[in-house]
């Protein structure tokens, strides 16, 4: 286990090392930070300079030690829009983010565990026919596009007058099918609880969840078919097997057999994939918050883009760099440890 | 003569295929072809089937932008599908848009293909250091989600380039940027593929007789590793262009004047609040319709055959 634990850790070191080299060259490579500094008053003499002093001439080894240093030691710059560090700019935001990734969480594990346990045990049920035609379509569907259809059904709301108004039924289906409206669809609203440092949360208003509610649908939306998917291959792959039979062949009830004996081992894979779903879902956060105007850091790497704030998207790839191998390594650690096979191949690998 | 010839006995063959037999049997594959085909087919049949030109700024009047479809109130009957925020005619727009959205898909899932062939080819077949140098590539960039990867490359291209130069060329940029954040899918696997194949004796029996490594690997190898290509490739051109419109959405693709079908979604939206819900709404379905049959389409070609991809 140790030297399973020092591989996984070592290779998340190098994985850092790479992408501190890249967010380098991207910072070198974009624009002269003395263009930045200096207005054009500026003599060439005094550009020379200044170059010398702020180490703009040093080889290029030196400089990247120098940036990976301070990125140790939590200096990755000052923003250029915000004039404070950068580091405390993404800690401001970051809360947001993480809230948003943790209720999609939330609706997904308690949605698809459920769902694809359901279509698993009963294939040829219509309900389960559905929830699988719904996930193909929902593959399909660009998370920005939910998040759109969602604001235009719940925050905008939809008249319909399709039926007959002047009969009863006919107004009644015209109430079914349409929406007041009138579900908050910008930012994280007022009512926020603080809880510690610069951490303002979601959870604790009513106010608070109502603005959290459609984020997080959309950003469950996109996760939610693929696990279902995943649940439901597995788990028909384990009840399959040996040991499943053989428990129902003692007459061990249905319900115990399903959700103790053959969920357990149907988890094991899905812990692997989704673990690093969830690191994904980082990424598709930029398009959820573009949509809402959610305060994370999705929404404010897309302005530091617009805005040309080289600081800050190098900090923000760092910072997401560093929790995309921090879930990786935690994610193949835990399955090390529930899956002791996953050894041998790991010393292997 | 001989090609004639040729031609007709590849044609029965296809015809006495299991390719053509499940095809025939399996009512949604048929149905999703045939909506890909009319998709695709009025795409690139654009300049000619699209009532106006929207790149042709001389033709487009403010006075008509915001126009609803035809069946709503206060329409124009010359803009069936109505009209975007700069007055252009939004069924001409989708149909330029959906031609651009294809172009990208295609192009990427081209250059992907040819990277995942060629580095699945090499890890695959030479093992060993090149092996695992290409694999712990391929892992990173996928635990990075290709999204992910995406959208960075895209902001630094952005941000070298700069916002006009970068609309001029933007067609290739996506190109590159989609082609090359997604290739470990394909590359991953062409690797399983190959390893399965290179055990097999067909392969010894080129290596005795001294074929050289190239030749093994292109022209031997590589034809029985194409069933699973074919069926990840299909999937990928729905990946590729869902990547696009994300791009786009985000500002990173296709400019306003020469949209696609993400960045007409993307202007369309900051109109949704004052009511216009379809400039954002129609392309946005045309988007999910061109998604879903090809992901449909996919879906059948891995049934019927059934290479052992998704696992795991």
């Amino acid at each position: 286990m140790l030297a399973f634990l020092v591989q996984r850790i070592g290779q998340a070191i190098l994985v850092m090392f790479v992408i501190s080299v890249i967010s380098f060259a991207i910072q070198d490579g974009l624009g002269d930070p003395l263009r930045q500094m200096v207005g054009q008053s500026v003599s060439d003499a005094e550009r020379e300079q200044l170059r010398e002093d702020l180490g703009l001439n040093d080889p290029i080894v030196v400089q990247y030690a120098r940036f990976a240093t301070n990125a140790v030691q939590g200096d990755l710059g000052n923003s250029y829009f915000y004039g404070e560090p950068t580091l405390d700019v993404i800690m401001d935001h970051l809360p947001a983010t993480l809230e948003l990734v943790i209720a999609a969480s939330l609706m997904i594990i308690f949605l698809s565990i459920p769902i694809g346990v359901y279509a698993a045990i009963r294939p040829r049920a219509w309900l389960s026919k559905f929830f699988m035609g719904v996930s193909t379509v929902g593959i399909s569907i660009p998370v920005f596009l939910t998040a759109i259809v969602l604001i235009q059904l719940f925050s905008i709301g939809v008249t319909v007058d399709w039926f007959p108004a002047d009969t009863g039924w006919g107004q009644w289906l015209n109430d079914v099918f349409s929406t007041d409206g009138g579900m908050p669809s910008y930012g994280r609203g007022q009512e926020l609880t603080h809880l510690f440092g610069t951490w303002d949360s979601n959870f604790f208003s009513w106010d608070g969840l109502l603005h959290l509610l459609l984020p997080a649908v959309s950003l469950a939306s996109i996760m939610l078919p693929l696990f279902i998917r995943l649940i439901r291959a597995e788990m028909m792959e384990v009840l399959q097997s040996d040991y499943i039979r053989y428990a129902q062949a003692k007459g061990i009830s249905p319900w115990r057999i399903n959700f103790l004996h053959a969920l357990k081992n149907t988890m094991l894979p899905v812990i692997t994939v989704g673990g690093v779903q969830i690191g994904i879902m980082v990424a598709y956060t930029i398009l959820t918050e573009t949509v809402f105007q959610w305060p994370g850091v999705g929404l404010m790497f897309l302005e530091a883009i617009t805005r040309s704030d080289i600081p800050l998207i190098v900090a923000y790839l760092m910072v997401v760099g560093l929790i995309f191998v921090i879930t990786n390594t935690v994610v193949d650690l835990v399955y090390g440890l529930v899956n002791p096979t996953v050894k041998l191949t790991g010393k292997k690998a | 003569m001989t090609t004639a010839t040729a031609n007709a006995s590849r044609w029965s063959r296809f015809r006495e295929s299991f390719l053509w037999y499940s095809f025939k049997r399996d009512k949604v594959a048929i149905v999703s072809f045939v909506v890909f085909v009319l998709i695709a087919a009025a795409a690139f049949l654009a300049p000619l089937l699209a009532p106006h030109d929207p790149y042709d700024l001389a033709t487009i009047n403010i006075m008509n932008s915001e126009l609803p479809p035809v069946w709503m109130d206060g329409s124009d009957p010359s803009f069936p599908l109505g009209t975007d925020a700069q007055g252009r005619d939004l069924l001409s727009t989708i149909l330029y848009g959906t031609r651009v959205s294809l172009l990208i898909g295609f192009g990427a899932v081209i250059l992907q293909a040819a990277l995942g062939i060629l580095f699945g080819l090499l890890a695959g077949y030479l093992g060993g250091r090149v092996d695992s140098i290409l694999m712990r590539i391929a892992d990173v960039q996928l635990s990075f989600s290709t999204l992910m990867v995406a959208i960075i490359v895209g902001a630094v291209f952005k941000a070298s380039f700069g916002n006009l130069m970068f609309g001029e060329i933007a067609i290739y940029l996506l190109i590159l940027i989609i082609g090359v954040a997604e290739w470990p899918q394909i590359a991953r696997t062409v690797r399983a593929s190959v390893l399965a194949e290179k055990k097999k004796e067909y392969v010894d029996a080129a290596k005795v007789m001294g074929y050289r490594t190239n030749r093994i690997m292109f022209r031997h190898i590589l034809p029985n590793t194409l069933s699973p290509i074919f069926v990840i490739g299909t999937v990928q051109i729905a990946n590729a262009i869902i990547s696009e419109a994300a791009l786009s959405f985000l500002g990173l693709g296709m400019p306003e004047t020469q949209p696609s079908l993400g960045s007409l979604i993307k202007s369309g939206f900051d109109y949704i609040q004052s009511g216009s819900w379809w400039i954002t709404l129609i392309p946005g379905l045309v988007l999910v319709v061109l998604v879903l049959v090809i992901n449909l389409l996919g879906d059948w070609l891995r049934d019927v055959m059934n290479p052992r991809l998704y696992k795991g």
